[in-house]
């Protein structure tokens, strides 16, 4: 009984805010001219094939990695946008570095690629970490000007420097070699499926996978994990049961950012193996919208992120058949996020309520009724 | 015994009267050392003070002020309000769109009401569900691009815009202050005051009539506009029964509860102020200053507001002083390399001068050698080069905005129920 | 005579409790009413309900003998009903000026008339002796005035009906006399007072009349003169009064924490602690007497390590600690006990296990070598902390914020006694808690003293410190001004030490 409880409490939110994104969908399609039923129909019939399913995958590694990022901060209470300009800062240095050694032993010459990135990423969020141990700065703030440093200044300034020349017109570093390239994971995909045309599942999605597991022990079964939930959800208690404040931000900063650092190493070594103008932004947002609709729960994070990548590949055949143009997913994940947030709010409030009466009941039941309500 | 601290307290007569005399003193040294920078640059420019630049530069702070205001009636109202980035972005579409099927009045309109309603969601998630706050404002920060963009596909695409921009739009017209500035009554050309002093050239004088002549030289109506609601803001919040009602909400929602002032109402209102004023900084940002609607084009201003009402103490007039500074900065990169070059020297002579100030005031060395450190360092750069990087006048803004919290934060007093969420009944 | 405050069948129920159960009571217009009860007896939510905060589920109200159902305070306060609130109302950034005014500004036009609004102030204020700059920010004034200027806030409304919710709590001896002063000019001129309070000789001293609330009920209205404070304490309790209790010595000339000519101030530099010098013995209790803001909450902080020193040292179990973090010390064995429960205690939306280890989290056996917290040996360690402390949950996986107070309360007492720390800094244990509780805590307290536990002892409850400590110490200003024998000192003359009128 209070399983399926538990369950509708944990499922309820997301699930709701799902549906209410699909009407508000529907009504946008149907007011835009399109059939509702028809435009879904189409989405779903190309987002079950095959290769639709494999650019899901792909999509939802680099979005999961941006949300465990930002996740591992948010159980600090520390709210770090700034996975956008670490990711891209580190996924340039990286693409300099990896290009730049030329050819090596393969294993090496990844682990090399992500140690950077990750040392990258871990720097310049242990920058906005250090800015507010040491002067109070606001994470927001600072990890919001960061990202514009990172992209438009940095990034931009030396990527005209270090650019090379090319028939393209595009602004880009040099390759790097195949022994830094990550595994495709089709071979062994196809052993049960039939031959996969034209995309590859990015082998990436194990160290995705890694990472997620990764977090989920370390925040709920060290006691690292532990001083950082303290600190989290009291400073002040963590700090009188010995929690260092300051070391312990500083730390979960480094974490979250040597992750951010990974976000963009999917695109990297499983797909573009050069840093161009044309990298994929934005990808640092949407983790926010992962991990804002997983709950920061690594499992909640891996479905949020199959289902925002999903949404988005399969939303592609909209525009082909003419039925809507495809940012109509941009407003449902808007959509989803609004409502799921309101109502984990709502469930939240509802399960304390439900507690408070619990503990109520007992102490009604051993002393009668005495004891008030929960101190105000 | 309580030891008390120094309270930054703010009142209208600290914001407005009192601040006077030390301002004018402040700006006339301000002034003094844009026109020393000047006069020391290794290439010539004069646009550090020109009217030219300084009307550019008052228009180029108009949404960075409004985000700021719009910052200020939210957070007074003690609700944190990061998605003013996403009520600027409503702003600059629905502004253009506006425009487009009524004119530009219209399309302040529109901006206005479109941010209004960003606001209004963003207040039914933080205030009506108390969502935490920078999560409601999140939320709203990705949803407005997605809007956004499917809008432009339907509305822009199909008439020589696309899906990332509208097409070509015309903003209001501008006036010059007669006399002053040389504006026209009743078809008189009227003698341009500070244009001749300004072009006497010189020292100090003449920068000094450029700059004030800036501001009443070829100005639209709308940065006027935008430059009144400083004002009525001040009155609003501080003069008025709904500003002390609003203001009490920031500092003790509880309290102003027990006296039956109806908090949710005041939150409400404040937020989708908030959220107008924001959708009035896009409009003017789309329709005054770009002339379109382009994806991107807000670059975070809207962050940069909330960040100037911060360091600017959660005052108006501080968040003004902030925008002003970044107009400026935008400005000199959209108008002059030399005097982006100029403006590595200016930073270098202030921090110089700041340096100098804190030796004298004895106050710690924590800050100092770092202080040193930049201003050598600046100055070494402005010494050994002819130009920067274009990417620097645009991040420039977001430096500054690090530098100034990272010496400031100590001094600065949020409201203090800012940023908690308000349920009536638990105390 | 009129009748001010009628009420008739007043239920209120919350989940799980009821708070009110058919309460009756009538107010004579005119008289100083005292409400007594032990704490969560419902007084508080009786008069949120006169006020208009809190909707009664059943009964009838009447003001001034008619009937009334206030949506809200505002109602209440158009029908001449002002209440002051035990926390203050009152927001530190705003002036005194415009923390009055707020919620009935006079205006002309949309604009605030503030010229009328400060003239009406001074009248007020030349009325009830408070002589303050209007254009203060609140923030610069001491507890008795805000109090002061709570009433002159519901004085400015018209109110002709005063709550006061425990309005002695916060005060020394001396600040309670010149409110009661207040309170009966007040009385003189008409107006009717309500008054919460549970320190008996108060409430004989000042009330016409007296309402004791048990358990939610009313149980009798009684006249003062007709009754004894023991009286009173029977009817409130229901049973025996518990006190402190009777002192055996177990004072040992083992030093368990030594507190070495220490100063510290604050962030900007004001000093809060000068020359602190004093030590703890094992088997000891070292009661901290002082107004709250005199350098007590420094001195917990300071030992505990989370605030520097600017000179001085601390030495825990003759090793000097100074230089240690909160960390080393805990794991030294320093517990604590915290003021502000709340604040510094409890992780509220954690679960009752993992407050169980909160500051010993890195201590086995909840702490396995290597990495890994041991979630089993800590719910073990949570059960026998439940089961023996007395509290009531309905288990250890339930989140700590469902808890009552008292509860609370209990399982930070007893994750500290049960995880054998010593030193101990307890800083008011048994506030905000009921009696029954508290007689249990000063049990506990007092055993493990007798084990060799040395505990300092902050507290704003001046029977619990003089009935507990060994050795009491007054602070004032940050400096210890009075070393006491507990044996031979009145709550009245510790009142004077505190205040700085006794030296």
């Amino acid at each position: 009984m209070s399983r399926l409880r538990a369950i509708r409490r944990v499922m309820g939110p997301p699930v709701g805010a799902v549906l209410l994104a699909l009407i508000v969908a529907s009504v946008i399609l149907f007011v835009s001219g399109a059939n509702p039923f028809v435009a879904f129909g189409n989405v779903i019939e190309y987002g079950t094939r095959l290769e639709t399913l494999v650019e899901s995958f792909n999509r939802a590694t680099p979005l999961y990695l941006s949300g465990i990022a930002f996740a591992i901060a948010m159980r600090m209470n520390l709210f770090q946008i700034g996975v956008e300009g670490q990711y891209i800062l580190a996924a340039f240095v990286a693409a300099y570095v990896g290009a730049g050694v030329g050819s090596l032993f393969p294993p090496l010459h990844v682990l090399i690629i992500l140690v950077v990135a990750m040392l990258v990423g871990a720097a310049w969020a242990g920058l906005a970490g250090w800015m507010k141990v040491t002067r109070n700065v606001h994470e927001v703030i600072s990890t919001i000007m960061l990202n514009a440093i990172a992209v438009g200044g940095v990034v931009s300034f030396l990527l005209g420097r270090w650019s090379i020349e090319t028939a393209s017109l595009d602004t880009r570093l040099g390759d790097i070699a195949t022994t830094g390239w990550f595994p495709s994971l089709n071979p062994i995909l196809e052993l049960v499926t039939r031959e996969i045309k034209r995309v590859e599942l990015t082998g990436f999605i194990l160290v995705a996978a890694v990472v997620g597991i990764g977090y989920h022990l370390l925040v709920n079964r060290t006691r690292l994990g532990f001083d950082l939930r303290a600190t989290g959800t009291n400073p002040f208690a963590a700090e009188a049961s010995g929690v260092p404040p300051k070391r312990t931000i500083v730390l979960a900063m480094l974490i979250s950012g040597a992750v951010a650092g990974l976000v963009g190493m999917a695109d990297l070594l499983g797909d573009q193996h050069f840093y161009s103008l044309r990298f994929p932004q934005g990808l640092g947002f949407a983790g926010i919208a992962v991990a804002l609709l997983g709950r920061n729960h690594a499992v909640g994070a891996a479905i949020a992120a199959i289902a925002f990548g999903w949404l988005e590949r399969a939303s592609g055949i909209l525009e082909v058949r003419g039925d809507a143009p495809r940012e109509i997913v941009t407003i449902m994940v808007g959509v989803i996020i609004l409502f799921a947030v309101i109502a984990y709010a709502l469930a939240q409030r509802r399960g304390r309520i439900e507690a408070a009466a619990a503990a109520a009941a007992q102490v009604t039941e051993a002393s009668g009724p005495d004891t008030e309500e929960a101190d105000t | 015994m309580s030891i008390v601290r120094e309270p930054p307290m703010i009142t209208l007569r600290d914001t407005v009267m009192q601040g006077r005399r030390r301002w004018l003193v402040y700006s006339l040294g301000a002034v003094l050392i844009l026109a020393a920078t000047q006069m020391f640059a290794k290439q010539a420019t004069d646009d550090l003070t020109s009217s030219g630049t300084w009307a550019i530069a008052l228009a180029w702070s108009v949404p960075i002020l409004m985000a700021g205001l719009g910052g200020l009636f939210s957070e007074r109202a003690g609700v944190v309000n990061i998605g003013l980035e996403g009520m600027l972005i409503l702003g600059t579409w629905f502004g253009a769109f506006g425009t487009m099927i009524g004119g530009p009045w219209f399309g302040m309109l529109l901006a206005a009401v479109a941010g209004g309603v960003g606001g209004l969601m963003m207040a039914t998630a933080a205030v009506g569900f108390n969502v935490d706050h920078i999560v409601a404002g999140v939320a709203i920060n990705l949803m407005a691009p997605g809007l956004t963009r499917f809008l432009s596909d339907l509305h822009f695409s199909d008439r020589g815009g696309s899906i990332t921009q509208s097409p070509n739009i015309s903003g209001v017209s501008s006036f010059s202050l007669p006399i002053f500035a040389g504006g026209t009554v009743f078809g008189w050309k009227s003698p341009d005051i500070l244009g001749s002093i300004e072009n006497a050239e010189v020292f100090w004088l003449s920068d000094l009539a450029g700059i004030a002549r800036g501001f009443v030289f070829q100005m639209s109506w709308l940065t006027l506009i935008a430059f009144l609601i400083l004002p009525l803001s001040i009155v609003l919040l501080w003069r008025t029964r709904f500003g002390l009602r609003l203001r009490s909400c920031g500092e003790h929602p509880h309290a102003a509860d027990s006296l039956g002032v109806n908090v949710y109402k005041y939150k409400y209102y404040g937020v989708v102020i908030s959220g107008a004023l924001a959708g009035l900084g896009g409009g003017f940002l789309a329709i005054q200053l770009s002339g379109l609607y382009k994806e991107g084009q807000t670059q975070g201003k809207g962050y940069i507001g909330l960040a100037t009402m911060i360091f600017g103490n959660w005052n108006p007039i501080g968040t003004a002083r902030g925008a002003i500074l970044f107009g400026f900065t935008e400005t000199l990169r959209l108008r002059d390399e030399s005097a982006a070059h100029a403006l590595l020297l200016l930073v270098a002579i202030v921090v110089g001068l700041l340096l100098i100030w804190r030796i004298l005031r004895r106050s710690g060395r924590l800050g100092t050698v770092q202080l040193a450190i930049v201003a050598v360092a600046v100055g070494y750069w402005y010494a050994n080069s002819t130009g920067v990087p274009n990417q620097l006048p645009a991040i420039t803004p977001h430096i500054a905005v690090l530098v100034v919290l990272l010496f400031a934060t100590s001094r600065l007093r949020p409201p203090a129920a800012d940023g908690l969420p308000f349920r009536k009944g638990d105390t | 005579m009129t009748v001010a405050v009628h009420l008739e069948g007043i239920t209120k129920r919350f989940p799980g409790v009821v708070a009110n159960d058919r309460v009756n009571l009538t107010v004579e217009s005119g008289e100083i009413h005292a409400i007594c009860g032990e704490n969560g007896a419902g007084k508080s939510t009786l008069m949120k309900i006169i006020y208009g905060m809190q909707p009664p589920d059943e009964g009838r109200i009447e003001i001034f003998e008619e009937e009334r159902h206030f949506s809200s305070p505002k109602e209440a306060i158009d029908a001449g009903i002002g209440m002051v609130h035990q926390h203050f109302m009152l927001a530190d950034n705003l002036t005194v000026l415009e923390n009055v005014i707020l919620g009935a500004e006079p205006s002309k036009g949309s604009l605030i008339d503030f010229a009328t609004a400060r003239t009406r102030l001074r009248e007020l204020g030349d009325a009830y002796g408070l002589d303050l700059d209007l254009n203060d920010t609140v923030e610069t004034l001491e507890v008795g005035e805000r109090q002061r200027i709570e009433i002159i806030k519901i004085l400015y409304r018209g109110a002709r009906i005063l709550i006061l919710d425990e309005p002695t709590a916060v005060l020394v001896p001396q600040e309670v006399e010149e409110l009661f002063r207040n309170m009966r000019e007040l009385k003189a001129e008409g107006h009717t007072i309500i008054f919460i309070d549970h320190k008996l000789d108060e409430v004989l001293e000042i009330a016409d009349t007296i309402t004791v609330l048990r358990h939610g009920r009313s149980v009798a209205t009684v006249d003062p003169a007709d009754v004894t404070a023991q009286d009173l304490a029977e009817l409130m309790v229901g049973s025996e009064l518990p006190t402190p209790g009777a002192r055996v010595l177990t004072v040992t000339d083992q030093s368990v924490i030594e507190v070495r000519d220490i100063s510290a101030t604050d962030e900007v530099g004001a000093p809060r602690l000068r020359h602190v010098d004093f030590s703890l013995h094992s088997g000891e209790i070292v009661g901290i007497a002082g107004v709250e803001g005199n350098g007590q909450a420094e001195l917990v902080e300071a030992i505990l390590g989370i605030a520097p020193l600017t000179s001085g040292s601390i030495h825990m179990h003759g090793e000097d600690v100074t230089e240690w973090s909160v960390r080393q010390r805990r794991e030294a064995g320093l517990g604590y006990i915290p003021e502000d429960r709340h604040r510094r205690g409890l992780l509220l939306p954690a679960p009752v296990w993992e407050n169980s280890i909160l500051g010993h989290q890195t201590r086995k056996p909840f702490y396995r070598s290597g990495l890994w917290i041991d979630e089993q040996a800590s719910r073990d360690h949570a059960e026998s902390v439940v089961g023996r402390f007395d509290v009531r949950t309905p288990g250890v996986t339930t989140p700590i914020h469902a808890l009552s107070g008292g509860n609370q309360q209990k399982l930070i007492v007893g994750r500290e006694m049960a995880t054998r720390c010593n030193p101990l800094i307890a800083a008011h244990p048994t506030r905000g808690i009921d009696v029954g509780s508290q007689a249990a805590i000063w049990e506990e307290l007092r055993r493990a003293r007798g084990e060799g536990l040395g505990v300092l002892l902050i507290s704003a409850d001046l029977e619990e410190l003089i009935g507990l400590s060994d050795t009491l110490l007054v602070m004032l200003r940050g400096e210890i001004v009075a070393r006491l024998d507990p044996a031979e000192v009145s709550p009245r003359e510790l009142g004077a030490y505190m205040t700085g009128v006794a030296a």
